[in-house]
């Protein structure tokens, strides 16, 4: 017998046959111990093996199904049915991105944007492999340890109102993961990165809603990426003009 | 059937009002325009001043009028507001590290209030507000 029945209204988009998304609903016997993701599994394995989302590892760390559960941007597979109150879920989609299939949407503007900000290590002066690795102290990997737990979820761009408003801006997770290699200290790539960072669309478009901190399911807490950054690019801006940078402005 | 992905349009004047964050952060964006106003009221103030006792003593009077009162009240409303807000996302922006690990939160926020106390203090002083006789 299972724990409770929940009514699953899931958006649906079936670009060769509809114009717009429709809402359908699946009544789902679900178990005590089942997050959203198995709802909605149980729907494709059981009831409409149509419906399209994307998942793999069942457990947070893929970021392949975050989607809008209730309204609110969030992981499929970390969203425990016995913690939502209600009955009736309505399961949606991320917003801000434009739906490729019912509960899939299209990435590529995260992706583009993700390779704008270079997020790996750059080095200027490569050394040869034998003279080792470039060591790093625990107080110095703490500095952005944080920030290298963003699993690209997009949860982040589904809640922030700025990307919403302006489809340019680069957006909270790719700021943070420019951050976090600005941050470590083995890389040397800061300059490279500042074009796209400290442009207008960069960290200038954030208006610091917080929203991106509250709904990420990493607790990678973008926004403070965000904000330290426009702290340090503004530094960085001054010392130019005064002729301490020693740096392009 | 259009065979393209799907774009949902969002409501440009309206998209805040479904959720309370929003509403918070809409707020926040809102009172700049108060405290702008403020500025300029301030601004205001000083010019009637230059120009002599008695414009300086009409804008004085204006002052006390019911909706200037009421606009007082709303921009200091909407400035504690968004005061209060920066100050407690103030150590997100200003962590501080020491060694391995990073200074209380709370640490950094009550050093913005403490910080903001003594500056107004020092305004209230320069002001005149402490002088008796």
């Amino acid at each position: 017998m299972s724990y409770k029945t929940v009514e699953l209204e899931v958006l649906r988009y079936r670009p060769e046959d509809d114009n717009e998304p429709w809402f359908q609903s699946y009544r789902v016997p679900c178990e005590e111990d089942w997050v959203v993701l198995d709802a909605l599994n149980y729907v494709k394995d059981y009831m409409d093996s149509s419906l399209s989302f994307r998942w793999s590892c069942h457990m947070a760390v893929c970021g392949s199904c975050g989607m809008m559960i209730d309204g609110e941007p969030a992981l499929a597979c970390k969203t425990f049915i016995r913690d939502l109150p209600k009955r009736a879920l309505r399961i949606e989609p991320l917003t801000n991105f434009p739906i490729e299939r019912d509960l899939v949407v299209v990435m590529d503007d995260f992706i583009e944007k993700l390779e704008r900000v270079k997020p790996y290590v750059i080095r200027k002066d490569r050394k040869p492999l034998s003279e080792g690795e470039h060591l790093q102290t625990p107080a110095q990997l703490k500095k952005f340890k944080q920030y290298t737990l963003c699993i690209n979820c997009l949860c982040c761009y589904a809640a922030c109102p700025q990307y919403a408003l302006i489809p340019e801006f680069i957006g909270p997770a790719a700021l943070t993961l420019a951050h976090r290699y600005n941050q470590d200290s083995r890389d040397q790539g800061q300059e490279e990165r500042e074009d796209v960072v400290a442009a207008n669309e960069g960290i200038w478009d954030c208006a610091f809603g917080d929203a991106c901190s509250i709904v990420c399911p990493k607790q990678v807490d973008p926004a403070s990426a965000i904000q330290q950054t426009k702290i340090a690019s503004t530094l960085r801006w001054y010392k130019n003009l005064v002729g301490l940078g020693g740096k392009k402005t | 059937m259009n065979g393209k992905p799907y774009i949902r349009e969002i409501p440009v004047f309206s998209w805040y009002l479904g959720r309370k964050r929003d509403i918070h952060h809409m707020l926040n964006e809102v009172s700049s325009l108060f405290i702008g106003s403020y500025a300029l009221l301030l601004l205001w103030g000083l010019k009637a001043l230059s120009e002599g006792e008695a414009a300086y003593s009409l804008f004085l009077q204006g002052l006390t009028s019911p909706v200037s009162i009421g606009l007082h009240w709303l921009m200091l409303a909407f400035t504690l507001l968004h005061s209060i807000s920066w100050f407690s996302v103030t150590p997100k922006a200003m962590p501080v590290q020491i060694g391995e690990n990073f200074l209380p939160g709370y640490f950094i926020a009550a050093g913005h209030y403490v910080a903001w106390f003594c500056i107004s203090l020092f305004i209230l002083y320069i002001g005149g507000v402490f002088s008796y006789g």
